[in-house]
């Protein structure tokens, strides 16, 4: 019984911190945007433009929630909300601090990726049920570009769990006490490229592509519904900046400040990296965007797993994982 | 790819920079004195309306904004009866302020004019005649002009020889 409670509260807690975070976040981007854009951005609502979020989730609210008539209705409902399920499902094996994860998983990654390759569904739905020719281009390019981007995003990650000899997350940070992954697994270059793209944030965000699209996926939703898609995104980047720090930058681990503070400090820096990049970079034209995946990025993903998996050999006292026992971590 | 990181350590750079944002109500622009704003109509420095209802103004008007209809006083000034503008048509482009002969038209430097409605953007003479003489703070038309009015004959204009007697004989 205290353990049901006790989950419950941590999944609650979860929920609250996630969707409070990404309202934040639509704040910070906006702020941050326009701080490298010589501007002010966001500053007229409440203390630095802090209750932006919430004025535009009241306009939001009080949208017409239109339903196009050509479109197929159950789907074009369905579709925003398996974003934010899927996305929200992914932190369920996220370690926060030690003790403080929903779901202490021996596999965690494989359903951290099994998850975010599931949300894809949400702009391949969205596309193909708008019955529009933007969306349709929109929600195939975004097929496309999962399909590319989510191997060598698993590849990349492999190195990782080569070095921590565990799939569990909890063991990947408490395997980076002594360094964190991304010295000796260079997989952090690789995975964030595929993160960028896994999330179709701007320099990969050819499914939205505003410019050509109007929309992308999201051309023929209104109110609620796109509100859904527009929390969907930054969750999704919430989800991978956590996810860089968990596999890469040491999790939680860190001096004198508490677990949970250094966990939020490295989210947050890796998401001001995206929004720099965001800020900065052209979108790349499709063609582009898949040969950078196929043709630089999963032979590099391929190398990289090759040398880490060396270097893990070379280093470690053979036998390297006799009857399926975990190798010396590093 | 090393552009890319390049790019992105410049616009990094950028936070450290001033920002080009006026914030407006707080913080006015610069306007300039010559700043092309909102129409009005000024007066002489002994307090008369300078306009004389020539309709150069509403003549060279490319969006024909102003309205207006002349009337003269018992004393010879003419005067417009109505002077209407309708400022949700004007460009403010300043030909009303260059063809007028008697510098009574001019453009201030305050664009601050928003209106709920439509119809409160068409301001009536009442509305744009000011007290002052606007930037011409000595200039009188009727001083200087040759025009007779009650209280200045003809050839008692400043700078003006009396007239002519063209029947007479002597230079």
């Amino acid at each position: 019984m205290q353990g049901i409670i006790a989950s419950v509260l941590t999944i609650a807690f979860v929920l609250i911190a996630l969707l409070t975070s990404s309202a934040a976040l639509i704040w910070a981007e906006r702020s941050l945007l326009a701080l490298w854009q010589d501007r002010y951005g966001p500053n007229r609502v409440g203390p630095l433009g802090l209750f932006q979020p919430v004025a535009d989730m009241i306009k939001i609210f009080t949208k017409d929630d239109w339903v196009p008539p050509f479109a197929d209705r159950p789907v074009f409902v369905l579709a925003p909300a398996i974003i934010v399920i899927t996305v929200l499902t992914a932190f369920a094996v996220m370690p926060f601090a030690p003790g403080v994860l929903v779901a202490d998983m021996d596999i965690g990654v494989l359903f951290f990726l099994a998850m975010s390759s599931l949300s894809i569904y949400s702009v391949v739905l969205a596309g193909w049920s708008s019955n529009s020719k933007y969306a349709l281009l929109g929600g195939l390019r975004g097929a496309a570009q999962m399909l590319s981007y989510e191997i060598f995003m698993g590849l990349s990650i492999m190195g990782v769990v080569l070095l921590a000899g565990s799939f569990n997350l909890n063991d990947i940070v408490e395997a980076q006490r002594n360094m964190w992954f991304f010295i000796p697994s260079s997989g952090l270059f690789i995975f964030f490229p595929a993160g960028l793209a896994e999330t179709h944030r701007l320099p990969f965000d050819l499914p939205e592509a505003e410019n050509e699209l109007v929309a992308g996926y999201h051309t023929e939703y209104s109110g609620l519904k796109f509100g859904m898609f527009y929390i969907g995104e930054y969750l999704g980047v919430t989800l991978i900046a956590s996810m860089i720090t968990t596999l890469f930058l040491g999790g939680w681990l860190g001096p004198v400040l508490p677990p949970a503070v250094w966990f939020i400090l490295k989210t947050g820096a890796v998401i001001v990296v995206f929004i720099l990049l965001r800020a900065s970079l052209p979108r790349p034209r499709f063609d582009q965007l898949m040969g950078f995946g196929w043709k630089a990025m999963l032979p590099l993903a391929l190398i990289n797993l090759l040398v880490t998996g060396g270097i893990i050999l070379a280093l470690t006292d053979a036998p390297v994982f006799p009857g399926g026992g975990n190798a010396e971590p590093l | 790819m090393l552009s890319l990181f390049k790019t992105a350590w410049g616009v990094f750079l950028r936070a450290f920079e001033k920002r080009v944002t006026v914030s407006y109500p707080e913080e006015r622009p610069y306007l300039a004195p010559r700043f092309r704003g909102r129409i009005i109509l000024s007066r002489d420095p002994d307090g008369g309306e300078r306009c004389v209802a020539c309709y150069l103004c509403a003549a060279a008007c490319p969006v024909d904004c102003i309205a207006l209809d002349a009337a003269e006083t018992e004393d010879g000034r003419r005067y417009p009866s109505f002077f209407r503008i309708n400022f949700s048509r004007c460009i403010f482009c300043g030909y009303c302020e260059e063809a007028c002969p008697t510098y009574a038209i001019q453009l201030t430097p305050d664009f601050e004019m928003s209106e709920y409605a439509r119809q409160s953007l068409v301001y009536e003479k009442e509305d744009l005649l000011i007290s002052g003489t606007g930037k011409y703070p000595d200039y009188n038309f009727y001083r200087v002009a040759g025009l007779a009015i009650k209280g200045k004959d003809k050839g008692e204009a400043e700078n003006e020889t009396p007239p002519v007697d063209i029947r007479g004989l002597m230079p």
